[in-house]
């Protein structure tokens, strides 16, 4: 078997050395009532190129671009990735690499993920970024329960416009702690409406997604304001990184703590992951937040170099009172940003960015033109929703067989909004691709 | 190979990614544009990030010049205990990106995404065989992620029989994920000690075990290498108090094809497929932490499912009992397609071959090194074997030290400092795929060290000399954290 | 780390089980960690410290003390309320290794009760145990 470089005379020889006559004596501390003496029902191996074979089978059964136009976001998006960046992230160096504990030998992956701490705190416009967490869903689950940490306060306010599998994660990870959830519903203009938080007493914080699940721009600003008014945390989400290469940033509106998704930057949609949860706070709360931190220093020679740091929060020394359990985190996902964002540029996500803004409002500009209702008049970025007749879902679904995805239908999430669809546009859908949706769902 | 592995290399300085670039510079091909511009209210539109401006050639040389500062298992041996450093196959990451797997998006209906949730469906199975569990969600995106969802299951189970408890026993030897993933749940952690052998005994459990207490914590084998001879009379103490029994099952790569752990007692546990299933590290992630349980445990899965029904796969929510999501989506769906190859390339013979040879490896490196560092449970180990410094206290040499020296001879150092039940821990996991040339090297190595340790421990003290840097002021970066530029 | 005979335990304090220090101030008394402690952690990078106004009992913890590898718990040598606290160790938080019983002190408290400092040792007596655990 090629990983399994032991020879028989390899195996022989070390048996002897250990004074034993087969492998199965190696096994001598396992008491036999423990023991499974079967085969295991698993089948057959297969070669490389049986592999090659079987997995392509799998590969293709699946409706992905370019045969396929998929006009979905919803916290995963389509976005194209440069040759480089995947051919980079492929160094075995960077990949086969562990966590770098021992940070004389791992300077490589230490620089990168501190350049990608940097690059994440200032597309947020925060002070600090963690090295990385499983994904959106959960460094906003982090968030709020760092919120709970630092002020003691045991109630969250979650806008009911959060992604609707983030705030079911939120709510799994609450449940056993005893603290209160309560979430904020939604304006007619598809932005939350916030003032239920005026009654509500004993919050810790209060989380808005933006652009929200609608796709629609949050005024960040405003319920910033009234969230430090009450005295409590601002903690802000997002879906979609790219946003704010174009809109104002959390931190720049007054968030405290930031928790979102950073999959559109350089990371492929892989069927929802591996993702990357992008965590970040001021300063302030340096020592309140999990996972890990890479820090600069300097060496016995005095040359600059990066290390591990403020471990005292995390589990492998604070055990039971850590700031959160993580260990293994997402670390080669926040390389893949850092690289997407280091090849994009400051002037090039401006324009990326932009880009995209421009592709979703020529779709909405032709639906309208189409006769159809854009749902929501609030300003968005590269997702909409918008209202097709009653019955669509036949349409939608004889959509599919023209190889059409369009959008995602909000019934299971907003049994309100019954006939409403989510649809996304990024720089990889053409001009032409767009009028061919307008067309079919025209007729 | 008389010559030592270690040298020095050509290392080539390279600054931050914002100490370089002109404005202007882009390493992004921009995509053609067939819309208008559009105007959008200023009131929303911020300044930008402020990011350097980079060509492809500014980028592609700073990440090749970072990663060769880099020591990988593809550059030499990493035998870190507990962490399970095996050789990552190529062909599973050829896998990985096929494109009818990168480019899925995850909320496809169903019957456009047959092929990941037929692979997902097998995986499940393959891990319930190999567990010997009954049912298994791949929602997890680590071992910690498993941990904490192992924790809210037996939460959810207690809170349905209508007995809400307060407490979990976590051995002494626990890593230290579990006492915080009971924390996460709202669990006291209880601790227990090990006996002299170093695995954990009936009389131990059975005194602080009681009907407050949800259930244990036990890693099999533990983190001693030692298989938990008593687990099966453990099983049966806490279960009869109507306790869970939860395996942290880091370390499946000692016994696979040997052991089924739904046979002796677990009620649920998590794999780490960064560990035994190959995947790679990533440097730090990400990782995957599937979590296998029993059928009596199985309604309280994460959801969606995923069901065959007549030949096609589709995705189920109604499981009214389960504890919600853990992850958005599917969980690190990218990295279970590596371990679902490696399952398939290795076959049910070799996975058993890859633990009996695991262990072999670490038997051997035992043997030779007990008597040149101190061996503090001298009896047969699985995977892993835990040394200490205590031979080496007369020179001032600490386990830190060796290990800083050992990176000059060409190798990652052990796992240092843990298990905490051992004062100055080394833990040596080889894996099954490292050669017996390079183990012998390892251990030819190690004893030059130890050697040097007596005539001339400066050498030591002021390792490593070869690599990026030299040892590095970590007291400064934690009491003045500069976390990003 | 130094040896047993070259840990300093000054004669004008009292000292906790766990290290904790106690000098009776006039009215008020000051609390820090001793010399063996402080020792024995290394580097400390980051005291974490109560506010002023919080009231503990003798033996509550009131703070924390960090090195770069560990975290050690403090316990209040005496039952009181917090007056004052170092806010110098915020920037320099080396000052509680090189001026333990100095400048590395921790905070001021109103005692409660000040025959519990008789239940705290004498610097012989944690000399002594310090030796006996040896």
């Amino acid at each position: 078997m090629i990983y399994l470089p032991h020879t028989d005379e390899d195996i022989f020889s070390m048996l002897q050395v250990l004074g034993v006559d087969n492998l199965d004596d190696l096994f001598s501390t396992l008491p036999e009532d423990c023991r499974f003496n079967g085969d295991l029902n698993l089948p057959e191996a297969l070669s490389e190129w049986e592999l090659n074979d079987h997995m392509s089978m799998l590969s293709d059964n699946m409706a992905v671009s370019p045969e396929y136009k998929v006009f979905l976001g919803a916290g995963s998006y389509e976005h194209f990735i440069p040759a480089s960046v995947s051919y980079l992230l492929g160094r075995s160096e960077f990949v086969t690499s562990y966590t770098p504990y021992q940070p004389e030998m791992s300077q490589g992956t230490l620089q990168a993920i501190y350049e990608y701490q940097t690059l994440a705190a200032r597309l947020l416009g925060m002070e600090v970024a963690t090295a990385s967490h499983y994904d959106g869903a959960t460094a906003l689950a982090e968030a709020l329960l760092m919120a709970v940490r630092i002020t003691k306060r045991k109630k969250v306010a979650i806008s009911s416009l959060i992604h609707p599998l983030y705030r079911r994660v939120v709510q799994t990870y609450f449940e056993p702690t005893g603290y209160e959830v309560v979430e904020l519903p939604y304006l007619n203009n598809g932005v939350t409406d916030a003032t239920g938080l005026d009654e509500m007493n004993d919050l810790a914080a209060v989380a808005i997604q933006s652009p929200n699940f609608f796709g629609c721009i949050e005024n960040l600003q405003v319920l910033g304001q009234k969230a430090h008014d009450k005295k409590i945390l601002f903690v802000a989400s997002f879906t979609e990184a790219l946003a704010y290469g174009l809109l104002k940033n959390p931190g720049s509106q007054g968030a405290d703590i930031v928790g979102g998704e950073g999959q559109s930057l350089g990371i492929p949609r892989s069927f929802g992951g591996p993702a990357l949860g992008i965590l970040a706070s001021g300063k302030k709360h340096m020592r309140s937040l999990p996972g890990r931190l890479v820090g600069k220093t300097k060496d016995l020679d005095g040359k600059t170099g990066f290390v591990l740091t403020l471990a005292t929060r995390e589990q492998h020394i604070r055990r039971e009172k850590a700031t959160s359990n993580i260990c293994t985190n997402n670390s080669l996902c926040a390389l893949a940003a850092a690289m997407y964002l280091a090849s994009v540029g400051g002037t090039g996500i401006r324009k990326l960015a932009q880009l995209n803004y421009d592709k979703a409002e020529y779709l909405k500009k032709e639906l309208k033109k189409a006769g159809f209702t854009i749902t929501f008049d609030s300003p968005t970025f590269n997702e909409f929703v918008v209202e097709f007749p009653f019955g669509f879902e036949a349409t939608h679904k004889h959509l599919l067989e023209k190889k059409i995805i369009a959008g995602l239908c909000l019934a299971p999430y907003y049994p309100e909004l019954a006939n409403h669809y989510l649809l996304c546009v990024t720089e990889t859908r053409s001009k032409n691709d767009m009028d061919a949706l307008v067309r079919e769902v025209k007729s | 190979m008389k010559e030592s592995l270690g040298t020095t290399g050509l290392l080539i300085n390279e600054p931050l990614l914002w100490e370089k670039g002109k404005k202007g510079r882009c390493g992004f091909s921009l995509p053609r544009r067939d819309v208008e511009l559009c105007s959008l209210d200023e009131e929303l539109i911020g300044e930008g990030p402020d990011f350097p401006d980079l060509s492809e050639v500014d980028v592609v040389r700073h990440y090749t010049r970072l990663a060769q500062w880099n020591f990988g298992v593809d550059t030499g041996m990493y035998p870190l205990g507990s962490c399970t450093m095996k050789y990552s196959p190529k062909i599973n990451e050829k896998q990985a990106s096929l494109p009818g797997f990168t480019g899925a998006h995850p909320l496809l209906p169903s019957v456009l995404s047959q092929g990941a949730l037929k692979m997902m469906f097998e995986f499940e199975q393959y891990l319930n065989e190999i567990t010997g569990m009954h049912a298994t969600t791949l929602q997890p995106a680590a071992g910690a992620h498993g941990e904490l969802t192992g924790m809210l299951i037996i939460y959810a189970f207690h809170k349905k029989q209508g007995s809400q408890r307060s407490k979990i026993i976590v051995p002494d030897t626990a890593h230290g994920t579990n006492p915080a993933s009971v924390s996460l749940c709202g669990y006291r952690p209880v601790p227990v000690t090990s006996n002299e052998q170093g695995i954990l005994s009936v009389e131990a459990i059975a005194e602080i075990m009681d009907q407050d207490t949800a259930g244990i914590m036990v890693t099999n084998p533990n983190t001693l290498g030692l298989f938990e001879e008593n687990i099966q009379k453990i099983a049966e103490i806490v279960h009869a108090k109507g306790g869970l029994v939860y395996c942290d099952g880091a370390n499946m790569n000692a016994v696979m094809g040997m052991v089924k752990m739904g046979d002796i007692g677990i009620d649920v546990m998590q794999l780490n497929l960064h560990k035994t299933f190959s995947t790679p590290h990533g440097g730090g992630g990400p990782g995957s932490g599937p979590v296998s349980v029993t059928k009596h445990l199985e309604p309280f899965l994460p959801v969606p499912r995923v069901v065959e029904e007549n030949g096609t796969y589709i995705l189920a929510e109604n499981y009214p009992n389960s504890i919600g999501k853990i992850s958005a989506f599917h969980g690190a769906f990218g990295v279970v397609i590596k371990a679902y190859s490696y399952i398939r390339s290795m076959g049910p013979e070799n996975l058993k071959k890859a633990s009996q040879l695991a262990v072999l490896n670490a038997n051997y490196i035992k043997e030779m090194l007990k008597g040149t560092l101190h061996l503090p449970y001298d009896r047969p180990c699985m995977h892993e074997c835990v040394f200490s410094d205590k031979h080496q206290a007369a020179q001032k040499i600490a386990t830190l030290d060796m290990a800083k020296r050992l990176m000059d001879y060409g190798f990652h150092p052990p796992t240092v400092y843990f298990p905490l039940v051992v004062p100055g821990a080394i833990m040596v996991e080889p894996t099954e795929t490292e050669s017996k040339e390079d183990i012998d090297q390892f251990i030819e190595a190690f004893k030059a060290i130890v050697s040097e340790a007596k005539e001339n421990p400066d050498m030591l003290h002021h390792a490593p000399k070869s690599c990026k840097v030299k040892r590095l002021d970590e007291v400064t970066a934690a009491r003045k954290p500069c976390l990003a530029g | 780390m130094k040896e047993i005979s070259e840990i300093h335990l000054p004669d004008d304090v009292r000292y906790a089980e766990d290290h904790e220090w106690a000098r009776l101030e006039g009215n008020k008394v000051r609390v820090g960690l001793d010399d063996y402690a402080q020792d024995q952690l290394g580097d400390i990078v980051f005291v974490e410290l109560p506010q002023v106004g919080d009231t503990f009992k003798q033996g509550e913890e009131f703070a924390t003390v960090e090195s770069v590898k560990a975290v050690c718990e403090c316990y209040l040598p005496v039952s009181g309320k917090i007056i004052a606290v170092n806010t110098a160790l915020e920037e320099s938080p080396e000052l509680v290794n090189n001026n333990p019983y100095g400048d590395g002190w921790f905070v001021e408290v109103n005692p409660g009760d000040l025959s519990e400092m008789e239940n705290l040792m004498t610097h012989v007596a944690c000399m002594e145990k310090l030796k006996g655990a040896e």
